[in-house]
């Protein structure tokens, strides 16, 4: 919750959301004084019209025509309203302007990729120009995600062989939330990341720093944040085995097998992680990371080597 | 005068023994049966759903893994919805008081009926072995891939789904028949109680939308053993499509689990207002319309699957359609109190329960289904929340208002009326002080189905898990009160709550074997209490049949309760 949201949203981080607000309260309040009415109607006849003896039989009541009327026109009159409004704001939410800054997102179990036209790729962190409108193309390499940031109020399913779409513009830097609201398996919940939105000159600076050859351990450093939902650096066990110090370990598997953890072991693990499983862990390692670049896969065993 | 005298002879006690019973073509004892598997059901399902609360306790790890998490909330749910909510009101209230509301002997086919409970058995069991022998997570939903990538358990679920649903099929069917031909002289539609409106309403959907399962199951069997993109992307299939699929039969489905409760709580409302329910004609026809329209609006779970944005639109707009009906028929529900002579016993402390409930899940579907606002609160707790509000504060507190009622006919015991008050009243609290906290968090942004979350949410879930246990007490309460009323309860009347509807107006109580010894003549509406003031001048409860089926008349025959040959 911002300083300035309220305790039903959060502070609205763009002027798109703000129209969403508008729209939201504008329901909640016409909802609550309606259901405010219908309840104090109930208790006003439970109270006025309580059985007084048991042999009261009331007569039936002529039903008013007018009052009949008024319930159908007024509410249809106030969702047609509600409908209407709601029908422009979701153009709007689904029409991301021509000039816009265009990211590839892709999703898989359970990690984001930002791909940026500059050759930058990112992990946990999707780093935005303020006051600029983004555009994010998206789509998955395994299951179904969904791509939501609730300050922003945009979300979107992001979905295997299909670009989805979704677009915002940061008023102000600082950093939203990133969840994927579609479920996708054990660490649905682990898929977190963050927006990142920083100044055109920051964002500037970030785009160059990042492109430039980076030495394999840091590449890999970074690779590695699509690891760390279940693989920790610093001893404790997750959904997979901690990567603390294992190079030059030797591991036993479940199928009573054991080997010396090397570099070819561990490339096999990240590219065909079924192949052979550590003992006391669960198979559920997705395939997708097959797909990374082999500077990419250099990087992140360059990197594992240096968890001691 | 007492019609069920010790040692009188009813439909619980004509016949002995196990075999009596699993053999029986006795509405009411299939009625019974159902009662006892959707109890069972709802118990599993609710303990469940606490240790899931309890999972949610605090962020990170509380008491089981992510994957335990992950498969408690799904089954929870399939229980729920399947084994439990579907069948609940329709197949253990519709059976045992459906027949007896029409003035027959039984429904049209007393033998499909209890093939259709063999068959929600059978069904039940596949589904629950396909759940416990395979990897099943991600919810009542099942959206492909993913569901389609764990292993061939989702092929099973559906299969037992399937199952399930054909007990649901002939269920539905057999009700049609039964009110199309079997309604006692007299018994006009427009004389029909609300409940056999809302029964036949959601019989049609049962029959029209169920095969839809069957149709779904094929295509999951036809891609997985003949390699047919139908779903998988990596076939060339089409996940979305999947998501069209399940909503196609599953939006229907929540009429299935709604309308039900529409005609207890009319004839809740009628009854212990002891007045006409208002706008009796609409409430009836906008059931069936609603039947239809249902069919109609599945496209609005989907406004950011990727759908087309012009599917979404016209989704939209057709879901208001519905909304405005259900609108109005809770103001015809509170209309019914007015100038009424209101009494609140148990059975209608849930109707009155219901209003409040009801609308708040009625009034934020409104807000889901504007599409902008809908794109924020999508698959967000706020969702969460208000289908409980639908499910369980529409149909669960209506069965349970149905339950209180009809439980004196069907057992011929009366509960604790006192221990009954104090257990809806926890009920009342516990339900929203679960579920409103999560309207909080999820406009907050809180996602659902998350094992784990942001620690600013950590508040909301603790008074979530807080009011489960508050929902749990007063339900474990209702439990022993009415096991207790089998031992301690005083014996019931022919008819307690004065009410109009013949199973208690024109036979015993527990009903006799064949509901009747003679076909009642009907010659009021259901509700038409001014029409039967003489079965109210002794004042108290009304101890006596009215079998004269002349509204105008006192003459009562006497009713003997020897076997029938």
């Amino acid at each position: 919750m911002g300083d300035n949201g309220s305790v039903w949203l959060p502070d609205p981080g763009t002027a798109l959301a703000g129209e969403v607000d508008s729209l939201f309260w504008f329901v909640f309040w016409t909802s609550t004084i309606m259901f405010a009415m219908v309840i104090a109607a109930k208790l006003y006849f439970m109270v006025k019209y309580k059985r007084k003896n048991e042999q009261e039989v009331p007569e039936p009541v002529e039903e008013s025509k007018w009052l009949e009327a008024a319930w159908i026109v007024v509410p249809t009159i106030l969702v047609l309203v509600v409908f209407t409004w709601g029908f422009d704001v979701f153009v709007k939410l689904n029409s991301a302007p021509p000039d816009s800054y265009q990211i590839s997102v892709r999703a898989q179990q359970w990690s984001w990729e930002f791909s940026y036209a500059e050759g930058a790729t990112s992990y946990t962190e999707l780093y935005v120009p303020v006051g600029r409108p983004v555009k994010l193309n998206m789509t998955s390499a395994d299951v179904l995600h969904s791509f939501f940031v609730p300050s922003f109020r945009v979300k979107h399913d992001v979905i295997p062989n299909r670009y989805t779409s979704v677009w915002f513009m940061a008023e102000e830097a600082g950093e939203y939330d990133i969840h994927c609201t579609e479920y996708c398996g054990t660490q649905h919940s682990g898929m977190n990341a963050k927006v990142v939105a920083v100044s055109e000159e920051d964002f500037a600076a970030w785009i160059a720093e990042q492109s430039q050859d980076l030495p394999p351990a840091v590449l890999g450093e970074q690779v590695f944040a699509q690891c760390r939902a279940c693989h920790s650096i610093d001893g404790t066990p997750g959904i997979g085995p901690t990567l603390k110090g294992i190079y030059g370990q030797t591991h036993a598997f479940t199928d009573g097998t054991s080997a010396l953890v090397d570099d070819d072991y561990l490339l096999e693990s990240i590219v065909n992680p079924a192949v052979r499983i550590r003992e006391g862990f669960a198979p559920v390692m997705p395939a997708g990371f097959s797909a990374l670049s082999q500077k990419q896969l250099d990087g992140l065993v360059a990197y594992i080597k240096t968890l001691e | 005068m007492s019609h069920s005298a010790n040692g009188s002879i009813h439909y619980l006690n004509h016949a002995k023994g196990l075999k009596s019973w699993l053999f029986t073509l006795d509405h009411k004892r299939i009625g019974v049966m159902y009662l006892v598997a959707v109890s069972l059901a709802f118990l599993a399902g609710g303990i469940l759903a606490i240790l899931v609360r309890l999972e949610l306790l605090a962020p990170g790890e509380t008491i089981m893994t992510a994957d335990q998490y992950n498969q408690s909330f799904t089954l929870h749910a399939v229980l729920m919805v399947f084994a439990f909510i579907i069948p609940a009101v329709p197949a253990v209230m519709g059976n045992f008081a459906l027949p007896i509301q029409l003035g027959a002997k039984d429904v049209a086919f007393p033998r499909l009926n209890l093939a259709s409970f063999y068959i929600y058995l059978i069904g039940g069991v596949i589904v629950l072995s396909a759940l416990i022998n395979n990897r099943i997570d991600g919810g009542w939903t099942f959206y492909a891939p993913y569901s389609t990538s764990i292993g061939n358990g989702v092929l099973y679920v559906t299969a037992g789904v399937f199952v399930m649903g054909f007990s649901s099929i002939l269920t539905g069917l057999n009700f049609i028949v039964t009110v199309h031909k079997m309604r006692a002289p007299g018994l006009t539609w427009n004389r029909l109680p609300l409940f056999i409106w809302s029964i036949y309403a959601t019989s049609i959907v049962q029959v029209l939308a169920t095969p839809v399962i069957g149709i779904t199951m094929l295509l999951l069997f036809m891609e997985k053993f003949l390699h047919i993109g139908i779903f998988d992307p990596a076939l060339g299939g089409d996940p979305v499509l999947f998501q069209h699929f399940f909503w196609f039969y599953s939006h229907p489905a929540v009429y299935i689990m709604i309308l039900p409760a529409f005609g207890v709580v009319s004839d809740l409302m009628g009854t212990f207002s002891r007045h006409q329910v208002s706008g009796y004609k609409f409430v009836a026809l906008s059931s069936v319309a609603i039947a239809f329209l249902g069919f109609l609006v599945w496209g609005h779970h989907m406004f950011v699957s990727g759908q087309s944005a012009v599917s979404s639109i016209v989704f939209s707009l057709i879901t208001y359609l519905i909304g405005i009906p259900t609108g109005v028929k809770v103001i015809n529900w509170v209309q019914t109190m007015y100038r009424g002579s209101v009494q609140l016993k148990s059975p209608m402390l849930y109707a009155i329960m219901f209003l409040f409930t009801f609308s708040i899940g009625g009034f934020t579907g409104v807000m889901l289904g504007v599409l902008a606002i809908d794109v924020h609160l999508h698959d967000t707790y706020f969702v969460v929340a208000h289908f409980h509000y639908v499910m369980m504060g529409g149909n669960v507190i209506a069965a349970l208002g149905g339950l209180h009622y009809w439980w004196p006919k069907m057992f011929g015991k009366m509960y604790n009326e006192f221990l009954a008050k104090i257990a809806a009243l926890l009920v009342f609290i516990g339900f929203n002080l679960t579920f409103f906290p999560q309207f909080i968090m999820g406009a907050q942004g809180m996602p659902r189905r998350y094992y784990d979350y942001l620690p600013e949410y950590t508040f909301y879930h603790e008074l979530s898990t807080y009011g489960s246990w508050v929902l749990g007490a007063g339900l474990f309460l209702i439990a022993g009160y009415l096991i207790a009323s089998f031992f301690t309860g005083k014996k019931a009347g022919l008819n307690p709550w004065g009410a109009l509807t013949l199973e208690w107006t024109h036979t015993t109580t527990p009903p006799d074997h064949h509901n009747f010894h003679d076909t009642p003549i009907v010659t009021r509406g259901a509700y038409d209490f001014h029409l039967a003031k003489h079965l109210f001048e002794k004042g108290g409860e009304v101890t006596e049949l009215d079998l004269g089926g002349d509204g105008a008349s006192t003459h009562h025959a006497p009713v003997s309760n020897e076997p029938v040959a």
